[in-house]
């Protein structure tokens, strides 16, 4: 008898995500499905469209990190026409990336994952979120994530002209720069999301590395998946959000390579699979071996584990304090001085802690930048637009935009490879390893299956309805067993 | 906006499995629709195809008329005074650049320019009328329907309530499939 | 407590951007979560598809739809959430006129689906395409199907009222919160069904600082042809195309105060049949040229009339999508079983909803038929009963 579990809708993504499973005979996990159930067809009706209207068109392709397409797309538009934008132009790109970085990186280890740790794994499922958080911890956390928000928003909307989808970069540059009276409550802001970002690493101690069960949780095995790591880095080497050189490390830690966004078609092929509308990305190097982790499988993971992964270390002096002690508590280097990488995922949550520091003292970096309030924000084109890349490090990945146009800058081709993809296949091994690890027999171990799989989906905060950040957070699942016969064997449910 | 809620009505029988369109032409109540009116007069004779609306201006086609006519039509034509005859001064030049701008927006949603003419008639120009009438029918012709309101059957469902306004362009759809041949008619029973 | 309006918020084929507008209410937020039972919200807590399912008919007192419909899991939605609901809203610019994803109804199913998996970086040599239902092991796995167009909120089933906007301003969301927080104590009453919420009645331009002058435009320029855009004139006057003249006001004219000109998120403005024939219209008024051959050159700056025109609004257009894509669905429905649910679906209107003034404590599944405007005089606006007694 072949059996199907169906985890369907997941919460958060719901009409935007599901899980099946199949067993074999022997009532064992034979494989499982990740499905992304929608496809909207940005790369095709992008076509046509003029290029400088991409950072506003492809914004709209996701609403939690609309931030991320616009700056790819501006990136990818400034390419095209071969355009350098002034500096002061790129100043301001990446500051309002660094408070969007603020923000996001927030939400998310307050309203999503991070409950599952400052709350507790196995507290019952309506404390872990923002609400259990600020009742363990105290009431000025809630403030605080708000505040952080909040700044987080105003900032972008300051540079940017709106809070959600902004409009402020064209190709060449941005529309408008800032005043000195908005350089000054940008860089308050900074500095108060530098304390907030110490706050939260302090946090992550006392709360979560003081407790030696949750240290053997994030250390073991049960989480861990040897792929290659794919990150944004600066010139340094140093880990890198807005602009940089891609950067590939197999398992080992030994570097595959690195290349510029222009090149991103010799690295990455995407598969596609009858059962899904999203496809898999991988490494056109090493090439498709299936759902499978070890250095001949050209599966990557990239998020903030990833990037610290490929880095040579952080751009920023906390952050570096940080992502030392990140590696010397997780990973330490053996007698060779080698960097060892961290394949632990739920090492994940405090990678984005690191990178959260990295981000405020980014927007305190670059409000202070003597040249931040210049008014020289535009170059021209001089030459025949073409071809352009664009990538940035999204929150969720290496996200990469690629235009092809005519000689009037009409869009010819778009091709998108957007940050969660990039994760599309580890996330699904994680899952079939969780349920690997808490089905046999045809049976599930209790509530175990719902913990694992959701802990091990969540540690990659992914995006594919392009909404899975929200307040408060939780991620409830319901698992539905049938036979063969499509009849409910079992259902177990976690309420929030 | 009774034009645009107008539809296009029965389109003549096909004569020899001969494609009929429809065409609506918006015309001018001091030229061009005078013009028509001489032809009739006149009894010069041009296609049924062609369905007449008057206003008192080209200036006031709104391109929502256009867009509304091709809704049901096959084709649309402006007409209008010619340049400095206007009897709103340069309203007809305004209708100008509306036609010339609602063109590049057909042509890249896939209507062809033959579908979207645009000629100047004075009062005195019947025969002329007639006979542009003529030659925008046979290009017409030659392409074959444009059925928009078969394409807006793709959203509609099959119980159409009455009066919702795909119904009407869907009604206007089955009423030309099932019209009884009238043979043409000449002018002037048009425009009485 | 169980006295407490119940409000939805649903999302179909959407970016996510509605319900992060929703979220950042912040402190607002805990207004409308005390004033409203919130009863299913996929973007923020659990609850199922099945849940609703459950729920009685009109059991929901409003519901917040955001999305367009381009799947057939999207459409059972919509109708499972009119059902549902006794007010239903169109909310932002996706489920209310399809939005930047409406620009799909240029391209034909085909052609999107090549755009994907068939690109450069796809290794497809098979030609893969996902399928509705794909056997393996002995199970099928199963994905929505997707529509060969994509359709607005009002063209699958009935909507009371609309939320425009991509997304919707914050700020305007709470002013539409205290408004029907308001009519459900009684303090104050609804518009006409078919009305447009949390906008103004006016354009863009109305509520924009910048300064007008001269109505004539000798060049439209692309905005990178332009070195230093001036922060205080009309864009369009310095040949910017910007779609303020034919968008409804309401955001607060953010994208040009941001010197970037306004892309139309807004939908049009108050009694506007077609979107983008407005702006046509606009436009061309305002072209410096009676020369048919001038006229050309200057139009040529408008480097994609389509995208400019029906940028947010294609679907809901007069002609809602391009030839081939609309020719494609007709020939894929005319091969659509019989009695498929598409065939059981209210008519969509062309335009936009007529107001029409239904007693809402009466709106029920049965009621879905789009009605008429009355030709007689403004009809009575809706009125909900307050829920939980006396206005407190």
């Amino acid at each position: 008898m072949t059996a199907q579990l169906t985890i369907d809708p997941i919460t958060r993504l719901e009409g935007h995500g599901k899980i099946e499973i199949f067993l074999d005979d022997s009532g064992e996990v034979a494989r499982t499905a990740f499905q992304v159930p929608e496809l909207r067809g940005f790369e095709r009706f992008c076509v046509g469209r003029p290029v400088e209207e991409m950072p506003t068109l492809t914004a709209r392709i996701c609403g939690v990190c609309p931030e991320a397409h616009h700056m790819a797309a501006a990136k990818a538009a400034d390419a095209v026409y071969g355009m350098d934008p002034p500096r002061t132009a790129k100043l301001l790109r990446e500051l309002l990336y660094s408070a969007f970085y603020v923000a996001d990186h927030t939400t998310h280890f307050y309203a999503l994952s991070g409950p599952d740790f400052l709350v507790g794994p196995d507290a019952p499922v309506e404390d872990r979120n923002l609400l259990g958080v600020i009742r363990k911890v105290g009431m000025d956390v809630g403030g605080k994530v708000i505040e952080a928000r909040r700044r987080g928003h105003a900032i972008i909307e300051t540079i940017g002209g709106r809070k959600v989808h902004p409009c402020t970069s064209v190709p060449g540059g941005m529309t408008k720069g800032i005043t000195e009276a908005e350089r000054g409550a940008i860089e308050t802001s900074g500095r108060w999301m530098v304390d907030f970002a110490a706050f939260s690493l302090d946090l992550w101690d006392a709360a979560i590395m003081a407790n030696p069960e949750y240290v053997e949780m994030i250390r073991g095995d049960a989480y861990a998946h040897e792929t290659y790591y794919m990150g944004m880095v600066d010139e340094s080497g140093k880990v890198a959000f807005y602009d940089g050189r891609v950067r590939v490390v197999a398992p080992d830690g030994e570097m595959l390579g690195e290349y510029a966004p222009a090149e991103y078609g010799e690295w990455i092929a995407e598969r596609v699979e009858p059962w899904t509308y999203l496809k898999f990305p991988y490494l056109k190097k090493v090439g498709w071996k299936g759902f499978v982790d070890g250095k001949d499988s050209g599966v990557y993971v990239a998020m903030p584990l990833a990037r610290l992964n490929v880095a040579d270390g952080m751009a920023t002096p906390r952050a570096q304090e940080a992502y030392e002690r990140f590696y010397a508590t997780l990973a330490p280097a053996g007698p060779d001085g080698r960097k060892r990488l961290v394949h632990q995922r739920l090492a994940a949550h405090w990678a984005r802690l690191v990178e959260l520091m990295q981000a405020a003292e980014k927007v305190v970096e670059l409000a202070t930048d003597p040249e931040i309030t210049s008014p020289d924000i535009r170059a021209l084109p001089t030459q025949v637009p073409s071809e352009g890349v664009g990538t940035v490090e999204a929150p969720r990945g290496t996200l990469t935009h690629h235009y092809r146009t005519d000689e009037r800058g009409i869009l010819t081709s778009v091709n998108l490879i957007v940050g969660t993809t990039n994760n599309h296949a580890p996330i699904a091994m994680s899952i079939e390893r969780a349920a690997r690890s808490v089905i046999h027999g045809g049976e599930v171990v209790g509530q175990g299956l719902l913990n694992r799989v959701e802990m091990a989906f969540r540690a990659y905060d992914p995006c594919f309805g392009c909404a899975t950040h929200a307040l408060p957070g939780q991620m409830p699942l319901e698992v539905v067993i049938r036979d063969s016969d499509g009849n409910v064997v079992d259902d177990l449910r976690q309420h929030c | 906006m009774s034009a645009t809620t107008a539809h296009a009505g029965a389109a003549p029988a096909a004569k020899d499995g001969r494609f009929e369109p429809v065409i609506l032409a918006f015309t001018c109540n001091w030229c061009s629709y005078r013009a028509a009116d001489l032809a009739g007069t006149a009894r010069m004779k041009y296609p049924p195809n062609v369905r007449l609306v008057r206003l008192m201006c080209s200036g006031r086609v709104d391109p929502a008329f256009v867009m509304r006519a091709f809704a049901d039509a096959d084709a649309v034509i402006l007409t209008g005074c010619w340049p400095a005859d206007c009897h709103y001064r340069i309203q007809n030049v305004k209708a100008l650049r509306r036609f010339i701008l609602l063109r590049r927006v057909l042509e890249s949603m896939g209507i062809e320019p033959q579908r979207f003419q645009r000629f100047y008639a004075s009062a005195a120009e019947g025969q002329q009328l007639a006979a542009e009438f003529d030659r925008i029918v046979e290009e017409v012709r030659a392409l074959g329907p444009l059925d928009w309101a078969g394409r807006h059957a793709a959203f509609v469902p099959s119980a159409t309530p009455p009066g919702a306004g795909v119904g009407e362009a869907r009604a206007a759809a089955e009423a030309r499939a099932a019209a009884p041949p009238p043979a043409e008619r000449e002018l002037a029973e048009v425009t009485a | 407590m169980s006295a407490k309006p119940r409000l939805a918020m649903y999302w179909a084929a959407a970016c996510g951007g509605c319900d992060i507008a929703v979220l950042n209410l912040g402190e607002a937020l805990v207004e409308v979560g005390s004033r409203f039972d919130v009863v299913f919200w996929p973007a923020v807590m659990d609850a199922k598809y099945a849940d609703v399912e459950a729920m009685p008919d009109a059991s929901i007192d409003i519901t917040l739809f955001c999305g367009g419909i381009r799947n057939d899991e999207n459409e059972h939605l919509a109708h499972l959430l009119r059902a549902k609901s006794k007010i239903l809203v169109a909310f932002g610019s996706c489920a209310s006129e399809g939005c930047i994803p409406g620009l799909a109804n240029l391209s034909t199913l085909d052609e999107i689906l090549d755009a994907s998996y068939a690109n450069e970086t796809t290794d497809n040599p098979d030609g893969v395409r996902p399928v509705p239902a794909w056997r393996e092991n002995g199970v099928t796995l199963r994905i929505p199907t997707l529509a060969p167009l994509l359709r607005t909120l009002d063209q699958v089933v009935p909507v009371d009222y609309t939320v425009p906007g991509c997304p919707p301003e914050t700020k305007r969301i709470e002013d539409v919160v205290e408004l029907v927080g308001k009519a459900l104590d009684g303090t104050a009453v609804l518009p006409p069904r078919g009305s447009v919420l949390g906008a103004g009645h006016s354009t863009v331009c109305d509520e924009c600082a910048r300064e007008r002058n001269v109505k004539k435009i000798g060049a439209f320029r692309r905005v990178t042809e332009i070195a230093t855009i001036d922060p205080t004139l009309c864009l369009l006057e310095q040949g910017i195309p910007c779609n303020g003249p034919a968008t409804r006001d309401g955001c607060g004219a953010l994208c040009p105060a941001a010197a970037a000109p306004c892309i139309g998120c807004y939908g049009p403005a108050d009694g506007v049949l077609d979107y983008g024939a407005r702006l046509m219209s606009a436009f061309a008024s305002v072209v410096d040229a009676d020369e048919p051959e001038r006229i050309e050159v200057i139009l040529d700056g408008i480097a994609d009339p389509v995208g400019q025109f029906y940028r947010f609004s294609l679907a809901s257009s007069l002609l809602r999508g391009g030839r081939e894509a609309m020719d494609q669905a007709h020939r894929g429905r005319a091969s659509a079983p019989v009695g498929s649910p598409a065939a059981n679906h209210p008519a969509p209107r062309l335009g936009r909803t007529p107001p029409s003034a239904p007693m809402l404590d009466v709106l029920g599944p049965q009621d879905h038929v789009p009605q008429r405007a009355p030709t007689g005089p403004e009809p009575p606006a809706p009125t909900l009963e307050p829920v939980g007694g006396p206005a407190r």
